[in-house]
């Protein structure tokens, strides 16, 4: 390692510095609870070529690695002859930025000495953006609400006010919406401002070499890492709900030296409804999962990106085509990693984890008085909540735990005060992990009433009720979902649907799936499991063999 | 100065007990070993060694303040009561579901802390508060008499309550309590409408919970040294600091265990807090760094600032998200794996990192020669001639450079590069860690000025200033001890807060009086114990936020008697902060108020101002010795200087090292360093900014 090669890493840890201060601003000014209160945002730093130079560890995967992509769009679109000092781009087309129309992307170009050397980046989901509002019943992407091409926010350092006209008349939540774009401008000011003063720092004026630098450490230690996975090609389905009829997911992965490739050709195709992932975001989390197990300790980049070269065939669920509606997007975008880390298993065994809930059980509801005439007004409610993680090779799964988005849950008693409902249970689904040596993590149990005087809607978007998370290796698997009313009546898992006053939804999230088999599972682990009532007796005696 | 004015202070640290005594002829300040089995003896030791030193007989000290980490300490090493937790049927698990979240995004082995309290001693009972106090499930009495026994029969040492939206009506959990109570005299109980009456059920759950399970040990522990300073003479009464930055009854940390969390860092910014006053200095950036870890706090107008909530006992180091958040009263400070002992390695893609790994004090840095085999910040630093081999730790320790050397190898670089790497990169996290924790604020870190202690902060203050753009940074005497002379000026103060849920649309100003006047008896009475008619201040923050939004930002209100003329002042004040935080406000939301907080504390007495010196003559110096200027990448030769000799106003222009027996202040080729009257090192950049 050379002096210089110090220089260049000093300043690399700079710049994940400077990103996340970058997504520091945004967290603190969004207004959209689900980027304050559950991460749900990206942020980061691009040559001028478009590639990207570091990004905010905060954030969650989909946008993380689908943001990556979309600087190169931007670049291509408006080109460097209309490209000046001042300017600010935007787009929220799920297509070209990450997914869906609720997310939405600014760009911001960077000039030092006139000379334009880079963009900053970020993504955030908005409240609202007007058409159907969140969930998956759209038919077009065209209900989903407003589409912004990518077009400039600002034009050297001047608002197009005819875009904010047009966004404050399409959505429902004129300000918080408009606010939120400020914020993104704002928060690639605030990485511009620490960016030029460690440029000053450092005297430099462009960022080429550091870029390379930065750029071929990351490929050569992500081809490094891939070139240890024994070569060959290595197939994996998985069958999942969907909306209306159950979805196949296929995958094949080549491991060839030090390149991978992950091609979904096989997979059912796309929906009638909103469930439909552009192929960006489908790209964003198998290159997470794969990333996880291959290369986890490479900062993210295009150079630990690029190695592995993931493709969907188009107008496949996995790479939707306009104008499908992709409104809720996630709910397949994150059960790709289990069947991309199944592939994987068979190259790697001993190192991915078995299914888990995998996708989060996003919890819409909609409060209305029971009596119109009453006067009492209606309430929106959000919550996020997770199932278990699938098993790992040497720890049991995780209980109600995030995998593989990286969102939060909120509290029950904050969330009560937001809308007329009791949340009369939150807790641990007993016996709901896979069993296994390694036993899945546990799933959750959601009850929900309305309080005097309400009814509500619920727009139901869960998956792994007819499907559950598969065990690996003889584990067994988690115990799949359930959307019922507490007296027994099964929901849909999709939807909207009613729920009347003295009616209480019961929401059974599943459990993960289990690693290895599960009577050679630690005695002493069964019974402290027996014991704190993560299984029942029964399970301890049929799945596990446990006489204590 | 009467014998009541004598005082003295005493800091349970990880390896050493810190004392300072405070009498009519000075300040006396000691060290001793930390005795882990027996903390109180330590605290005895450095008592009679400090008392002896000033030649203050023991009776005649009027006031014995203590702040330790014990309390963390119990709850990182799981050595607290067998404990039970009372809950709502249905949230049994809240403690160790969590936020549900993973603090570490791509770890697939990633494993989550265990709960203090196994899911097996959690108890539920059916019965259900709503949001704003009403009963939608009574507590049956007959349950209630199910649980004593339960308890009774699991032989349980401490009980934590805490039920859903207790907060906002605490009678079952009362109930719950008294029963208890009756039935078992003896035993622990800790109520969460009580410990940490706010909105939210994880960390309200956490802080009773960490209660409870400390409680016994705390108790026997204060009550054992209260016994013994008897014993000795010392029939003062005792206070404890709590993290808040005040001083409470020992009888009220006994009940409350939870408020002592941070007590010996908090000391440490009350010292920088009282030295911002006595500088006249409104914006304080203080930057404490020892041998493992650096911690950074902001001091504004002289008060450091402080939080409602914080994370204890992280599992993995330093990572935000990895322990138990708890909500109580706390000196908001930022800890990174940043000290002396930091040390160096190779990641898998061929870089230098730094930390959070320590050598500790045994082996200690490879320079030490006791076995250390990794190549440490203090090694780097020698390897660069900022540490004198013969003279670190007042020569008690001689350097092995020849050591440096060969460890500093590991790194495939060359000896000097591998100094400065692993310098410059510890300097960055620092700085880094800082710049965050400033915007977070909504501050802008170049118009605060560092106070630097602790014996690693004067040897990288200069070039962390450099940094982050500061211009002026305080070194003051006697940091080696700072939170024990920080425990002397801190005030009697004591917090207590409430969950009162409001839209502001929808003011209830009697409810809101009537909360804050209850509030305000309960925070009196504490400070009463410990200083009855003294003069106070009340300080009232409302933790408001947008509709909708999920976090509070803490908005300061004058405590007055609300009416329902003041709506358009409190969202006025609201705005201001809000702006200050976020740069603006959005128009046309509603604005609600979740919590109410309101502290009463002793006015502290006028501190002496220090008069500015901006330079005089300049110091004798004692050599040239050379050291590698990282900002200018080249050796400079600087003057040596005594710190010792530098009489009021003189000064040092940089490149120069100031050395003292405890550490050395290195002043860069574009700072310079001028003696205050007080005995601080004020350091400023030549360059100056307009």
């Amino acid at each position: 390692m050379s002096s210089a090669a110090i220089d260049h890493q000093i300043m690399w840890n700079r710049l994940i510095a400077v990103v996340e201060e970058q997504a520091t601003t945004l967290i603190r000014t969004a207004f959209s609870t689900s980027v304050r209160e559950a991460g749900d945002l990206s942020a980061g730093l691009f040559d001028r070529q478009g590639r990207m130079i570091a990004q905010a560890v905060t954030g969650t995967p989909g946008h993380v690695n689908a943001m990556a992509e979309s600087v190169t769009h931007f670049a291509a679109a408006i080109g460097p002859q209309n490209t000046f000092e001042g300017d600010v781009f935007i787009t929220n087309d799920p297509w070209l930025g990450t997914g869906h129309l609720h997310d939405i992307t600014v760009v911001t170009p960077v000039f030092r000495k006139g000379l334009h050397i880079g963009y900053f980046a970020c993504t955030a989901h908005v409240v609202d953006i007007g058409g159907r509002g969140f969930g998956p019943d759209a038919g077009e992407v065209y209900e989903e609400g407003l589409l912004i091409p990518i077009t400039k926010f600002a034009e050297r350092g001047q608002v197009q006010p005819f875009l904010i006209e047009v966004v404050r008349a399409n959505v429902r939540t004129p300000d918080q919406t408009v606010g939120d774009m400020y914020s993104l401008a704002a928060c690639n000011e605030a990485g511009d401002r620490r960016l030029q003063a460690m440029m000053d720092e450092f005297g430099i004026d462009d960022l080429q070499a550091l870029s390379d630098f930065v750029i071929e450490t990351s490929r050569a230690a992500t081809r490094a890492a891939i070139a240890k996975v024994p070569p060959g090609e290595y197939r994996n389905t998985m069958q999942v709900d969907g909306y209306d009829a159950p979805v196949h997911m296929e995958v094949t992965l080549t491991v060839e030296g030090e390149s991978l490739t992950a091609d979904f050709e096989g997979t059912s195709e796309m929906s009638r409804f909103g469930v439909n992932c552009p192929e960006v975001y489908t790209r964003a989390y198998a290159c997470y999962a794969l990333k996880c197990a291959i290369a986890a300790e490479v900062p993210n980049n295009t150079g630990s990106l690029e190695p592995f070269r993931i493709t969907a065939p188009e107008g496949c669920i996995l790479a939707a085509r306009r104008p499908a509606p992709v409104s809720v997007r996630h709910v397949m975008g994150h059960l790709v990693p289990d069947v991309v880390l199944g592939a994987l298993h068979k190259a790697l065994p001993g190192v991915v984890p078995a299914e888990g809930a995998s996708a989060l059980w996003n919890i819409q509801i909609s409060a209305r008085a029971s009596d119109p005439s009453s006067g009492l007004p209606g309430a929106e409610v959000l919550m996020f909540n997770s199932g278990g993680t699938g098993a790992r090779p040497r720890h049991d799964g995780l209980s109600a735990t995030a995998f593989p988005s990286g969102v939060s849950t909120m509290s029950v008693e904050a969330t009560e005060h937001v809308g007329p409902i009791t949340v009369w249970r939150k807790d641990l689904r007993e016996g709901s992990g896979g069993a296994g040596e390694m036993r899945g993590g546990l799933g959750q149990t959601i009850e929900i009433e309305a309080r005097d005087g309400y009814d509500f809607f619920i727009n139901a978007m869960f998956d792994r009720v007819d499907n559950p998370a598969r065990g690996r290796d003889g584990g067994g698997a988690g115990a799949a979902g359930g959307v019922a009313l507490a007296d027994g009546t099964k929901l849909a898992s999709k939807g909207r649907q009613f729920v009347r006053n003295g009616q209480r939804l019961r929401l059974s999230l599943p459990g993960g799936g289990g690693y290895g088999d599960p009577k050679r599972r630690d005695r002493d682990a069964v019974a402290r499991d027996l014991i704190a009532g993560f299984i029942t007796p029964e399970q301890a005696k049929q799945d596990y063999g446990y006489e204590g | 100065m009467g014998q009541n004015d004598i005082r003295v202070g005493v800091d349970i640290g990880g390896t050493f007990t810190d004392v300072a005594l405070l009498h009519p002829g000075g300040l006396t300040t000691g060290k001793v070993l930390t005795e882990y089995s027996q903390p109180e003896q330590a605290i005895i030791d450095a008592i009679v060694k400090a008392a002896g030193d000033a030649g203050v007989g023991l009776g005649e000290i009027g006031q014995v303040i203590h702040g330790t980490t014990l309390v963390t300490n119990a709850l990182i090493e799981r050595r607290g009561a067998k404990t039970a937790l009372i809950t709502t049927e249905g949230f049994r698990d809240v403690i160790e579901m969590r936020s549900e979240n993973r603090f570490e995004q791509y770890d697939l082995n990633l494993t989550l802390p265990v709960p203090l309290v196994p899911r097996e001693h959690r108890f539920t009972l059916s019965e259900r508060m709503a949001p704003e106090g009403e009963v939608l499930l009574p507590l049956d009495p007959g349950e209630v008499e199910a649980m004593v026994e339960r308890i009774r029969d699991g032989g349980f040492e401490a009980v934590a309550i805490g039920l859903i939206h207790a907060y906002a009506n605490d009678a079952h959990e009362v109930a719950m309590g008294a029963a208890l109570r009756t039935a078992m005299p003896g035993l622990s109980v800790s109520l969460s409408s009580v410990i940490s009456p706010q909105m939210r059920e994880l960390p309200r759950f956490n802080t009773v919970i960490a209660n409870a399970y400390v409680q016994p040990r705390v108790a026997d522990y204060l009550g054992r040294l209260v016994a013994r300073l008897g014993d000795i003479g010392v029939t003062a009464p005792v206070f404890m600091l709590h993290s808040g930055g005040g001083l409470i009854s020992v009888e009220t940390a006994a009940q409350q265990p939870v408020r002592l969390l941070e007590s010996g860092p908090a000391g440490g910014a009350i010292f920088a807090a009282d030295l911002a006053r006595a500088h006249g200095l409104d914006k304080v950036l203080s930057f404490d760094m020892g041998g493992t870890t650096a911690k950074i706090c902001l001091i504004e107008e002289g008060a450091p600032k402080t939080a409602n909530t914080f994370e204890v006992a992280r599992t993995y180091r330093f990572k935000k998200g990895s322990g138990m958040t708890v909500s109580t009263p706390v000196v908001e400070m930022v800890e990174i794996g940043a000290g002396g002992g930091s040390i160096a390695s190779i990641d898998s893609l061929g870089r230098l990192q730094v930390g959070p790994r320590s050598a500790g004090s045994e082996p200690g840095p490879a320079s030490y020669g006791r076995g250390g085999e990794d190549p440490t910040v203090t090694d780097a630093n020698l390897l660069l001639g900022r540490l004198d081999p013969e003279n670190f730790a007042g020569g008690s320790i001689p350097l092995l450079p020849d050591r440096a050397e060969a460890v500093a190898a590991r790194l495939e670089l060359s000896p000097h590069d591998a100094a400065f790497g692993i310098t410059e990169l510890v300097d960055e996290n620092m700085a880094n860690a800082a710049r965050v924790h400033t915007v977070e604020n909504g501050r802008d870190i170049e118009h605060f000025t560092m106070i630097a202690f602790g014996g690693g902060a004067p040897l990288h203050a200069c070039r962390l200033c450099e940094k982050l753009g500061i211009r002026a940074a305080l070194v003051p005497p006697g940091a080696g001890v700072g939170s024990a002379i920080g425990f002397l000026k801190a005030p009697f103060s004591f917090e207590a807060s409430r969950g009162l849920f409001q839209r502001l649309d929808a003011f209830d100003a009697g409810a809101v009086n009537e909360a804050l006047e209850a509030l305000e008896a309960e925070a009196r009475a504490f400070v009463e114990e410990g200083a009855e008619g003294a003069e106070t201040a009340v300080r009232l923050t409302a933790q408001m936020r947008y509709s909708g939004q999920g976090w509070e930002i803490p908005v300061l209100l004058e405590r007055k008697r609300f009416g329902a003329d003041d709506v358009a002042m409190i969202l006025a004040a609201f705005e201001t902060a809000y702006r200050t935080l976020f740069g603006r406000i959005i128009e046309g939301l509603p604005v609600e108020i979740t919590n109410w907080v309101l502290s009463v504390s002793t006015v502290l007495p006028k501190v002496k101002p220090v008069a500015h010196q901006s330079g005089g003559s300049p110091a004798p110096v004692i050599r040239t010795r050379r050291f590698y200027d990282a900002a200018l990448r080249a050796h400079v030769d600087a003057s040596e200087v005594d710190r010792a000799s530098m009489t009021v106003g003189m000064t040092v222009e940089g490149p120069a090292i100031i050395v003292e027996s405890e550490t050395s202040t290195i002043v860069t080729t574009a700072y310079r360093a001028i003696a205050q009257s007080d005995g601080a090192l004020l350091l400023l950049a030549k360059e100056t900014r307009e």
